[in-house]
């Protein structure tokens, strides 16, 4: 009893959601964008929308955000229905792609305009403003107009802007797609610490899947308006739901194999793959056509092929360096089949590669609906 | 010479060669010179004869440069031209076509603008239905429209007036701004627009405090297309007003127009200038802002 109280309390804590999106629908004309989504995020959660352009993440956000109305459902921010209010009303702050910072006004300029309009004191004003720069290190440029800023300082800015609103929720639109692959790195790295300072909600929209990965506490992965999967990154990775996750998360992706299950094996051609150790969704092994995924740095080479409990020989057709990796293309079963070795392996085009698979790592998909067996 | 260039590079090398009186060169400035003469001799003959008395008019040397320079015909026709009956000179057309200018921009671009805002960012119900109608207006030959006018402005009393011109002008002026103010503002970011609204903005806010300092490009071809346009307007100037309260245009047809007497050239060349020096200065003020206005559409900045 004493035990369980703890987890009793976590439980509530737990329920206290900082967002709740319920049943939400979103039409434009008779094209539907959002169908039924349901979605609540925890306080401090870090959830980030992934998904390839399309499929309604960033109109989910600025649904959030109250740029949108909605067609149906409800939005509920910090318990309160906030379905209909006003964007500067919800307890907000946004961050959009192109930073979107007032180019006649100063950076100072920038970040109390929000705050003015609220009618907040002066006092109060320069005192928030003063703590958003000095946590974003842009004091220097206060005085600066945006045109005279770096891409990496501009959203800083703009994330400057979200801060000194003091709300519980931020909200991310593509952040950082406008910055150069080495500056993305290191906002990254910002944003992280950031959360982690402030501890607050922040809902992020990405289609960058390494950006998804390395932020999130929780990823919800999207596809025509409806989430496919929410989980943590390791499930996201790990087990992943259907065929769409399995394909969309990983690069390179997963390789496809298309066979059938019987008893107790995957078997397609040459290939004839124990599946003990693997875990049913379902709890046991039932004889249907599948597709099996692997991915290709769950295949092992070399010395431990031999604690492996299957292996396969293969004929390397095709090697990609990559410095840290070698990216090694073979034919297993008639499909293309990647696989993932270390860079400094030697291995050369037309060698026989023996490969180890642990059934435990592979995930496996109703060929038909695509879902996780 | 460094040492690396101790061989002289052979063939082509830097920057190629041009010829200045090349084929193509020659047929385009002797283009553009013959352009230019097309559109400069009027004016020459028209700053000439103006500054020359009858007398040495009457010679009938048109391209010659007066051998007399006299301002007496600006003076006249400014002052004491007659139009009809007065012989009150330009003074009295210019004064109104300045009343009627002034309020007439004024009015019809701060309307516009604020049409084109709500247009281009606050998609209201019938947004798309408002604008077709509105820019349908601007198919609508004026000739059409001419007499219907003459009878509102009459019924609600400002018929022959000033205002009642003012009005005309503005709402004709309404739908090809509108189009312009809402191209303008569609073609600025739409995440600046989003971004004031969770920064709690309101309507008038976002208006004056972000779009209004962004557009003054607009502003300046939205100027220049109403002086110009309002200024050289004869047609509702002649309609809507009576002989005092006529603009600059129609008493410089008056004057030129007038059949007593001998026709005075001089004078009628110097009232044309005159009329014209308005949209001619507004023209050279703002020329370069114009150009960019007109590209600043075209192109997302």
């Amino acid at each position: 009893m004493c035990a369980a109280l703890p987890q009793a309390l976590l439980r509530v804590e737990a329920m206290s959601n900082s967002i709740e999106i319920k049943n939400l629908d979103l039409r434009f004309g008779s094209f539907e964008v959002l169908q039924d989504l349901n979605l609540d995020i925890g306080k401090g959660e870090f959830l980030v929308l992934l998904g390839s352009s399309g499929c309604g993440k960033s109109t989910l956000l600025n649904c959030i955000a109250g740029l949108l109305d909605v067609s149906a459902g409800q939005i509920h921010i910090n318990g309160e229905n906030v379905t209909w209010a006003e964007p500067s009303e919800r307890g907000i702050g946004m961050v959009f792609q192109s930073y979107a910072l007032y180019p006649q006004m100063t950076v100072e300029g920038n970040l109390s305009f929000g705050l003015k309009n609220a009618k907040l004191p002066k006092a109060e004003i320069a005192q928030r403003v003063k703590r958003a720069s000095e946590i974003l290190q842009i004091e220097p440029l206060l005085k600066r107009k945006p045109a005279a800023l770096s891409g990496g300082q501009r959203q800083r800015v703009a994330i400057g802007r979200a801060l000194v609103r003091d709300v519980d929720v931020f909200l991310f639109d593509e952040p950082l797609s406008n910055l150069d692959a080495k500056l993305r790195a290191d906002l990254r790295v910002e944003i992280k610490r950031l959360h982690q300072k402030l501890n607050n909600t922040m809902v992020y929209v990405t289609h960058d899947q390494i950006e998804a990965m390395t932020l999130a506490d929780r990823i919800a992965i999207m596809r025509d308006g409806k989430i496919m999967q929410l989980g943590t990154p390791d499930e996201i990775y790990g087990l992943p739901m259907n065929k769409y996750v399995a394909d969309f998360i990983g690069s390179p992706s997963m390789n496809f194999i298309d066979g059938s299950i019987k008893n107790g094996a995957f078997t397609v051609d040459e290939l004839n793959l124990s599946l003990a150790g693997y875990e049913f969704a379902s709890g046991e092994a039932v004889d249907r056509s599948a597709t099996l995924g692997i991915r290709p740095e769950h295949v092992v080479t070399g010395e431990l092929v031999s604690h492996s409990p299957y292996s396969i020989d293969v004929e390397v057709e095709l090697i990609e360096p990559t410095g840290s990796d070698k990216l090694i293309d073979c034919q297993v079963a008639g499909h293309l089949f990647r696989v993932r070795m270390d860079g400094q392996a030697q291995v050369s085009v037309g060698e026989t590669l023996k490969l180890g698979i642990d059934p435990a790592r592979v995930s496996l998909f109703d060929t038909a609906t695509e879902i996780r067996l | 010479m460094t040492e690396a260039s101790g061989l002289p590079l052979e063939g082509p090398q830097g920057p190629k060669p041009r010829r200045v009186l090349s084929r193509r060169n020659i047929f385009l400035y002797g283009t553009l010179f013959v352009i230019t003469l097309y559109y400069a001799m009027p004016l020459y003959v028209m700053i000439v004869t103006s500054l020359k008395g009858m007398p040495e008019i009457r010679l009938g040397n048109i391209f010659s440069p007066p051998m007399e320079v006299t301002f007496e015909p600006w003076v006249k026709a400014w002052s004491q031209a007659c139009t009809g009956l007065t012989c009150n000179g330009l003074s009295t057309g210019f004064w109104n076509s300045v009343k009627i200018t002034i309020p007439s921009v004024i009015l019809s671009i701060s309307i516009a603008s604020v049409n084109g805002y709500a247009l281009a960012n606050w998609k209201f119900k019938g947004a798309n239905v408002f604008f077709t109608i509105l820019i349908f207006g601007a198919f609508i030959p004026y000739q059409v429209m001419l007499y219907p006018i003459v009878i509102i402005l009459r019924e609600i009393g400002l018929y022959g007036s000033l205002g009642g011109l003012v009005l005309v002008h503005t709402i004709f002026g309404m739908p090809i701004l509108t189009l312009l103010f809402r191209n303008y503002f569609s073609s600025l970011p739409e995440e600046l627009f989003k971004a004031a609204r969770v920064d709690g903005a309101k309507f008038w806010g976002i208006y004056f405090r972000i779009m209004v300092p962004m557009s003054l490009p607009i502003f300046t071809v939205a100027v220049i297309l109403q002086v110009t346009g309002i200024w050289n307007d004869f047609l509702f100037g002649v309609v809507y007003t009576g002989p005092e309260t006529y603009p600059m245009t129609v008493s410089l047809n008056n004057i030129v127009n007038s059949t007593q007497g001998v026709k005075e050239y001089n004078i009628n060349m110097a009232a044309t200038i005159i009329t014209g020096l308005v949209p001619l200065t507004i023209y050279f003020v703002s020329g370069r802002l114009f150009v960019r206005g007109i590209a600043a559409g075209a192109v997302k900045g």
